[in-house]
């Protein structure tokens, strides 16, 4: 049993035509399996968060009692994504595992939202947000290799607290962002394949072979995408992430939680005396 | 490697008596099951070698699943097995519903009327031939549909309601069975379903693969016709391009209940123009009420063809249908256009 389902074209080529159909089933428990796993992991072995004192002196009573974290523009961007991500997701696999539907049309406008909102989150992000903030730095290997070793009982100092997005966060984002890259170019020549408002239908765009396997890549990064939307809304609703969460809806995060998690050298708040939501420069 | 054709593969053949025993017997066999009723669909893809289930289920020995019966208080019940050369002869088919006796008697060939039945004639697979061909089509499962090209052969393929896939449904009966209200009885591992006849036929926006909503362990028993449209005002017209045997290219079939000249109820079903058989509900509300004459089959034809979209080779399905559509309110007569 493979991952990827054959056929015989009719010129006698042995292609792919998309994944075994089991992947999703295999994404769906992968992403039960690893929130199980952290349940437990957080529940009987993980301590108590330890971090390095502040590297520099700070004056505590300049930041504002809710500190600035997402813009507006910023989370609409996050909600219109996720609101066609999910449709993405229930649109192609819920006819799959089962469920009867008419699915195509909404699929397919789900993914031109998707594509859209990437476009405009790669300008904002680039050209308007600290493009920096969400990439690791040396700092975060360095505090990661600390981690480990101080989880493991050997001597290492104390980790610094996070910049804006702590390791893990960065990490999700890197993945998501080349899955979802490899889901948007895929789907954009799939597009092709249907009618759509936006070019002719045009099947003979590529051999079968070149379909076969971007329909296998658009299936293995789109069930990839299972699993991580598993994990991202687990991560959500965590109590310990509560706060970054509420972030992503209110905009701001307590003073408390900033100075308990975040290290103002790496993540500093502009403007604290006229504190706006929204206007952080680490959006 | 050469297919060879004619040559069936093994399989192991069950020959159930009952139809408790069809259907335990195709619910543990699941994919791997093929049902056989009159075989004219299913030796097909035997022979040719495309579908190689493990076992075949043959009906030919229920029983129950044959004949036809007055039901109480009006209507007719007509088992799936019943073969269509039945069906057309039956006296009360013929005097009450005589729209399903004239589609069965259009049906293909007598012999093969003899031998098919009601039940197969509305299961059958689509006759797209890059499908049959065992092409790795969207309907076998795959990633295009081979008909739907610059240079696909779709002379009898769908004009409506294509999604990704464009074959048609290819059934007679159907549609005059769906104009006649009928309900579709099956059997399941939970029981009895019942459904609308034009229910049971499903198109490839809501499952691409399938042709209708019997699943892996389902069985088409019967089919109920009410009293409802008995002895109502039938018209039912077949086009193809062999007038002694050959599938619709498009067919069309009305039941039509008048007050004096005026239309107080309607169904019209039309057939090859989508994968599944569809009831034009928007011409029923128009024409519902106003006079059966050659002014109201003419703005129905034209509404009817709103929306159609016709491929490489099949641009003549528009005129034909709106035609039929025409025709099946106003009679052949009177259907000669302005």
């Amino acid at each position: 049993m493979g991952i990827v389902q054959w056929a015989t074209s009719p010129l006698g080529q042995h292609v792919p035509i998309h994944i075994a159909w089991f992947l999703i089933w295999v994404a769906l428990i992968a992403g039960m399996a690893f929130l199980i796993v952290h349940v437990i992991y957080m529940r009987f072995f993980a301590k108590e968060k330890e971090f390095a004192p502040d590297s520099e002196m700070f004056d505590r009573a300049q930041l504002p009692a809710r500190v600035p974290r997402h813009s507006l523009t910023a989370r609409l961007f996050h909600w219109v994504m996720a609101v066609a991500m999910l449709t993405l997701l229930f649109t192609a696999f819920l006819p799959k595992v089962g469920v009867p539907m008419d699915w195509v049309e909404y699929h397919w406008i789900a993914g031109v939202v998707l594509t859209i909102s990437i476009l405009f989150h790669i300008v904002h992000a680039s050209f308007f947000l600290d493009f920096w903030s969400i990439w690791p730095d040396r700092t975060d290997i360095q505090d990661a290799w600390n981690r480990v070793q101080r989880f493991f009982g050997k001597p290492a100092p104390a980790p610094r607290k996070f910049a804006k997005y702590p390791l893990e966060n960065k990490l999700y984002h890197g993945t998501v962002m080349f899955t979802g890259l490899a889901v948007i170019v895929t789907g954009i020549f799939m597009m092709f394949r249907v009618r759509t408002i936006f070019f002719p239908r045009n099947p003979y765009l590529f051999g079968d072979m070149t379909w076969g396997l971007m329909y296998v890549l658009h299936g293995l990064a789109g069930a990839g995408f299972i699993t991580l939307t598993i994990v991202h809304v687990y991560f959500a609703i965590r109590p310990e992430k509560l706060p970054i969460t509420a972030g992503m809806l209110v905009g701001t995060m307590s003073r408390e939680f900033y100075l308990k998690e975040h290290d103002p050298s790496r993540w500093a708040i502009k403007n604290v005396n006229q504190p706006q939501p929204g206007t952080s420069d680490g959006d | 490697m050469a297919v060879i054709r004619d040559v069936m593969p093994a399989f192991q053949l069950l020959q159930p008596t009952s139809i408790a025993d069809a259907q335990s017997l195709l619910a543990q066999q699941g994919t791997d099951g093929m049902v056989l009723a009159g075989g004219m669909d299913a030796f097909d893809w035997l022979k040719d070698r495309i579908r190689k289930p493990k076992t075949v289920i043959d009906l030919s020995g229920v029983e129950e699943m044959r004949g036809i019966r007055a039901v109480a208080g009006g209507g007719l019940e007509i088992g799936a097995m019943t073969t269509l050369t039945e069906v057309v002869n039956d006296p009360l088919v013929r005097q009450q519903y005589s729209l399903l006796a004239q589609a069965a008697s259009l049906v293909a060939s007598p012999q093969i009327r003899n031998q098919g039945t009601l039940g197969g004639n509305v299961s059958q697979d689509t006759r797209c031939w890059y499908y049959r061909a065992g092409w790795p089509c969207y309907r076998a499962g795959g990633n295009i549909c081979y008909a739907d090209t610059p240079v696909g052969r779709n002379r009898e393929h769908a004009i409506l309601h294509a999604e990704r896939c464009v074959a048609v449904n290819p059934s007679d009966t159907a549609p005059a069975l769906i104009a006649l209200d009928a309900d579709f009885v099956i059997r399941t591992g939970k029981g009895e379903r019942v459904i609308p006849a034009e229910d049971y036929f499903v198109g490839p926006d809501i499952d691409i693969t399938r042709m209708n909503i019997l699943k892996p362990g389902d069985l088409l028993t019967s089919i109920r016709i009410p009293a409802t449209w008995a002895g109502a005002q039938f018209f039912f017209e077949k086009v193809r391009d062999r007038n002694v045997w050959d599938f619709p290219l498009l067919n069309v079939a009305s039941a039509i209940k008048l007050s004096g000249n005026t239309i107080q109820d309607i169904r019209i079903v039309v057939n090859a123009a989508a994968a599944r058989p569809l009831r034009l509900k928007s011409i029923e509300s128009a024409v519902r009420g106003r006079t059966r004459e050659a002014s109201t089959g003419e703005m129905a034809g034209k509404l009817a063809v709103e929306g159609a979209v016709p491929l490489q080779f099949n641009a003549y399905k528009i005129p034909l249908m709106r035609n039929l559509v025409k025709r099946s309110i106003t009679g052949v007569e009177e259907a000669s256009w302005a």
